[in-house]
């Protein structure tokens, strides 16, 4: 079993996490502005990485917050984890 | 309302037994207003993670960050004194004694026993004596708070407390 550490409550087993798609996407201030592609864009075209991750992940049956995670897609590490509304760290020092 | 079969006679040979009449609610509120709250409801909410507070008989188990969930005795109910204090600063207080009811799991063979179903590190280094958290057994979630060594209260929604008793009996 995978062992994640929520930025509250420390490492945690997996089956109490759900996945919340991908990390950092802001929600257009005035969504009526926008044309059909841009609104196509938000809602639904994501990057698809190979390699590291930004994501969202949710921490379902615990304390329910959700955070975000690097997560490296080839190899299913998570690097690291932080709060909701920090920026994305560096890659720069985390071990991979 | 009537409790289900399963849950009404104690199973001394698994050490389950119904926690004493309690009621519970969950309080949600900014982290600004803690202080409020916690002299409101004259009990210290905790904001270090998975830690708990007593006072009085009353109880406050740290779900998240700003999330309680208060436990006392059904001759006590501290809503209208809370609602009061509190005046015009949000918070959510909900009544929630009709979804979920707490056991008392005790015995030698009790954290094995949920580790059957809970994938939880309960040593007592890495779970002490206190501390509380949400979580999974098997495919309920609970709240499981360590009170002894050898004793765990836990709250389960009502309707996956027979389901709860059963996969602990089948721990063996
Ligand atoms: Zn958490």
């Amino acid at each position: 079993m995978l062992i994640i550490t929520c930025p509250y409550c420390g490492p945690r087993p997996e089956i109490e996490f759900s996945h919340g798609g991908e990390a950092h996407i802001a929600r257009p201030l005035n969504p009526a502005a926008l044309n059909a592609d841009q609104w196509t864009d938000f809602l639904y075209l994501r990057t698809n990485t190979k390699g590291v991750h930004a994501e969202r992940w949710r921490h379902l049956h615990g304390c329910a917050r959700f955070f975000n995670a690097l997560r490296d897609t080839t190899t299913d590490k998570i690097l690291t984890t932080y709060r909701t509304g920090a920026p994305r760290p560096d890659l720069e020092g985390l071990t991979p | 309302m009537a409790e289900p079969l399963t849950m009404a006679m104690p199973d001394l040979q698994l050490g389950l037994s119904p926690a004493q009449p309690l009621v519970r609610f969950n309080l949600r509120c900014r982290e600004a207003d803690v202080a409020a709250c916690s002299e409101a409801l004259r009990l210290d909410l905790p904001t270090r993670p998975c830690t708990s507070a007593e006072n009085g008989g009353r109880s406050a188990l740290w779900l998240g960050p700003d999330e309680w969930l208060i436990l006392t005795s059904d001759q006590d109910d501290p809503s209208s004194h809370l609602t009061a204090t509190m005046g015009d600063r949000f918070f959510s207080w909900v009544d929630i004694r009709a979804r979920q009811v707490g056991l008392v799991l005790t015995g030698p063979e009790s954290a094995r026993r949920l580790n059957t179903g809970c994938p939880l590190d309960l040593d007592l280094k890495a779970f002490p004596i206190g501390m509380c958290t949400r979580t999974v057994f098997a495919k309920a979630e609970i709240v499981l708070w360590r009170r002894e060594v050898q004793s765990f209260h836990i709250e389960v929604w009502r309707s996956f407390a027979p389901y709860l008793k059963g996969m602990l009996a089948a721990a063996g």
